[in-house]
């Protein structure tokens, strides 16, 4: 295993959706081969980076704000649907 | 696709209440707004990158979701219906915002070679001792709306909101490889990007 066969490999090895025969081969190629190993660490701690990031939280004045104005539609629409029925 | 419905206890729990909601209670369907309001907030700002379209995007889709209930086959999660509607509103918004950039799902972005990453250097110590928490999320959200808006959408849907990857790909419309694709040369370009920031900094260098 190369380099560019370990980089293909390397999405469904973080996401453990591999068979346990070519996580060997990966796990092999891992232990002398420092530059992937560096990469899959730093591309890991990535993805953890953006999942515990809380970009974009709704703040809660905005949230029952978009809420009411939500359900305020859903219940125009249910009246004109029981009206047109 | 019969690998979607996994965990059986949120699953029965949402489809009750998609099941009241079709019959008509609407503090059902509320329910399900509070439930997942978030995550659509969430990812119609990554994909529009604009605080007021991901605002009406929230309102249009929820609208659209109830209106369209009857609709809803119970075959994939509601969630993963309502992510699908949300995805698209946003698109919308973002094909309108930038009419002279071309935006879709399908496009192939293809940079030379952009798998192959041209600087490895380990990250030391941790980017969350390195920066304060503001300064972090600057660097996150701009790191992340550089990438083109096919492979962000997956990386978002993916990594960020846990989807799985079949439920991706449903709620894309999307090939289950297109979605590995993408997702692969997203994280790989990400982290190319935050290497600049968090790299082992080598003695003498000036922090940025």
């Amino acid at each position: 295993m190369n380099c560019s066969d370990f980089l293909q490999e390397l999405t469904d090895y973080l996401d453990d959706a591999i068979d346990a025969r070519t996580r060997a081969e990966l796990e092999e190629h891992l232990q002398w081969c420092h530059n992937c190993f560096v990469i899959c660490n730093t591309t890991k701690k990535t993805i953890e980076i953006y999942r515990d990031s809380q970009l974009y939280e709704l703040p809660d004045d905005l949230r029952s704000r978009l809420r009411s104005a939500i359900m305020a539609k859903c219940q125009q629409k249910k009246k004109i649907g029981s009206e047109n029925a | 696709m019969s690998t979607i419905q996994k965990l059986n206890e949120p699953v029965s729990d949402e489809l009750m209440l998609v099941r009241a909601a079709k019959a008509g209670d609407i503090s059902a369907f509320e329910e399900l707004v509070r439930r997942y309001d978030r995550n659509v907030f969430r990812i119609a700002q990554h994909i529009t990158q604009n605080r007021e379209d991901a605002e009406d995007v929230v309102q249009d889709a929820f609208l659209k979701a109830y209106e369209n209930l009857a609709g809803f086959q119970e075959q994939s999660k509601f969630y993963t219906w309502l992510v699908r509607i949300a995805v698209n509103e946003a698109l919308m918004r973002l094909r309108r915002r930038r009419p002279e950039r071309m935006v879709s799902l399908d496009e192939e972005v293809k940079t030379e070679d952009d798998t192959m990453p041209r600087e490895v250097a380990d990250w030391s110590p941790n980017p969350e001792q390195l920066y304060t928490q503001g300064e972090l999320r600057d660097i996150l959200t701009k790191t992340i709306q550089g990438l083109p808006s096919s492979f962000r959408t997956v990386f978002v849907l993916r990594d960020v909101e846990g989807l799985s990857t079949e439920e991706t790909a449903e709620a894309l419309e999307l090939s289950i490889p297109a979605v590995k694709s993408r997702l692969l040369r997203a994280r790989l370009q990400l982290r190319e990007r935050l290497n600049k920031y968090f790299k082992k900094r080598k003695a003498g260098d000036a922090k940025k």
